[in-house]
């Protein structure tokens, strides 16, 4: 279990740093990825335009959460599925075992 | 990491998606190997493309004020290597690309470089150097998946400092500019990340220890070991 504590500590952590520094000040939140476009204006003095335009935007911020989320959902549901399998898998292997184990128990006992 | 659409000039485009693409193209031949011939780490395969889809739809707020997502390559890396994971990411990147406007497919072959190659090439190089150490493999796990995270950030922040290059001071002061977005920001979450990749590599090595042996991930005695420690 000692990993699963250290997991947890972590994010605790993680969560506690969030909570000091949006507490701290006036912060966007904004994705880091977007950031570089200003830094772009910065450096080029503005004369950089992009050239290329995605194919499609989500509408709304909702169906990008919606996509984002679909995503995650997606991911997650492969990764429970496989190791909740192998669990099980490995469950009814041990008590095949063990019932081989006590039919071979009776069967000396019997004798 | 995402190098938004249109957002690199069209020749620093061509020059990345020549240089991913043949890793790409290599890690192909190398899947539909293991499809062919070992159709039973398969379920693991999934599970490693499943973690980056999850990770990477994660924005999470860091220390510095704005947000990011980690990239969860770590875990095939040190699986299935990192030509294999170049394949798994590309198919995350082209997904965001099309449905989410995040990355774009002018600068997928950037994207890719920085997530989908150095990433885990690096956590790739580290998990091995850890285990050759005889390190904890826990520890190395984490060590190799918080790099890949990492590293896939300096990669593109060279990426765009090379495509724009300061008027005084050349690449390496917007290598730095671009840095001060990108570094610090991804620390706390390289660490998140470490973490749990190495608390999802506890849970496969309880349950599919024949398939690490399998990949050539971990050698017997180190795997017995960590089996008695959790028994």
């Amino acid at each position: 279990m000692k990993l699963e504590y250290i997991t947890i500590l972590v994010l605790a952590l993680f969560i506690a740093a969030f909570a000091y520094v949006s507490s701290t000040g006036n912060h966007e939140w904004s994705g880091a990825d977007d950031k570089p476009e200003a830094v772009i204006d910065v450096l080029t003095g503005g004369s950089y335009h992009p050239w290329a335009e995605s194919i499609w935007t989500p509408p709304s911020g909702e169906i990008e959460s919606l996509l984002f989320a679909l995503q995650a959902a997606f991911g997650s549901i492969i990764i429970g599925y496989f190791l909740g399998y192998y669990r099980g898998l490995a469950k009814a292997r041990g008590s095949l075992q063990a019932e081989e184990r006590e039919g071979n128990l009776n069967a000396r006992s019997a004798r | 990491m995402h190098i938004m659409e249109g957002f690199l000039p069209l020749n620093w485009c061509v020059f990345w998606y020549a240089l991913s693409l043949p890793v790409v193209v290599y890690g192909a031949c190398k899947m539909s190997g293991l499809m062919k011939n070992s159709r039973d780490v398969l379920p693991l395969l999934a599970v490693s493309g499943a973690f980056i889809f999850v990770l990477s739809s994660l924005k999470m707020p860091s220390v510095t004020g704005s947000c990011s997502h980690p990239t969860g390559t770590g875990i095939g890396a040190i699986l299935f290597g990192p030509w294999i994971t170049s394949l798994l990411s590309v198919i995350v990147l082209i997904y965001q690309a099309i449905f989410l406007a995040h990355g774009g497919l002018t600068t997928l072959g950037a994207n890719t470089f920085s997530m989908g190659i150095v990433g885990p090439l690096a956590g790739f190089l580290v998990y091995k150097a850890c285990m050759k150490r005889d390190v904890n493999m826990y520890v190395a796990v984490f060590l190799a998946a918080t790099l890949a995270d990492w590293l896939t950030y300096i990669v593109t922040s060279i990426q765009l400092a090379l495509a724009f290059p300061a008027a005084v001071g050349g690449a390496l002061a917007s290598f730095e500019a671009f840095l001060a977005v990108f570094a610090i920001t991804q620390v706390p979450l390289a660490i998140v990340e470490g973490v749990v990749s190495a608390l999802l590599f506890k849970y496969i090595v309880q349950l599919r220890s024949d398939v690490l042996l399998k990949l050539n991930v971990a050698s017997p005695s180190v795997l017995k070991k960590l089996k008695e420690a959790c028994a």
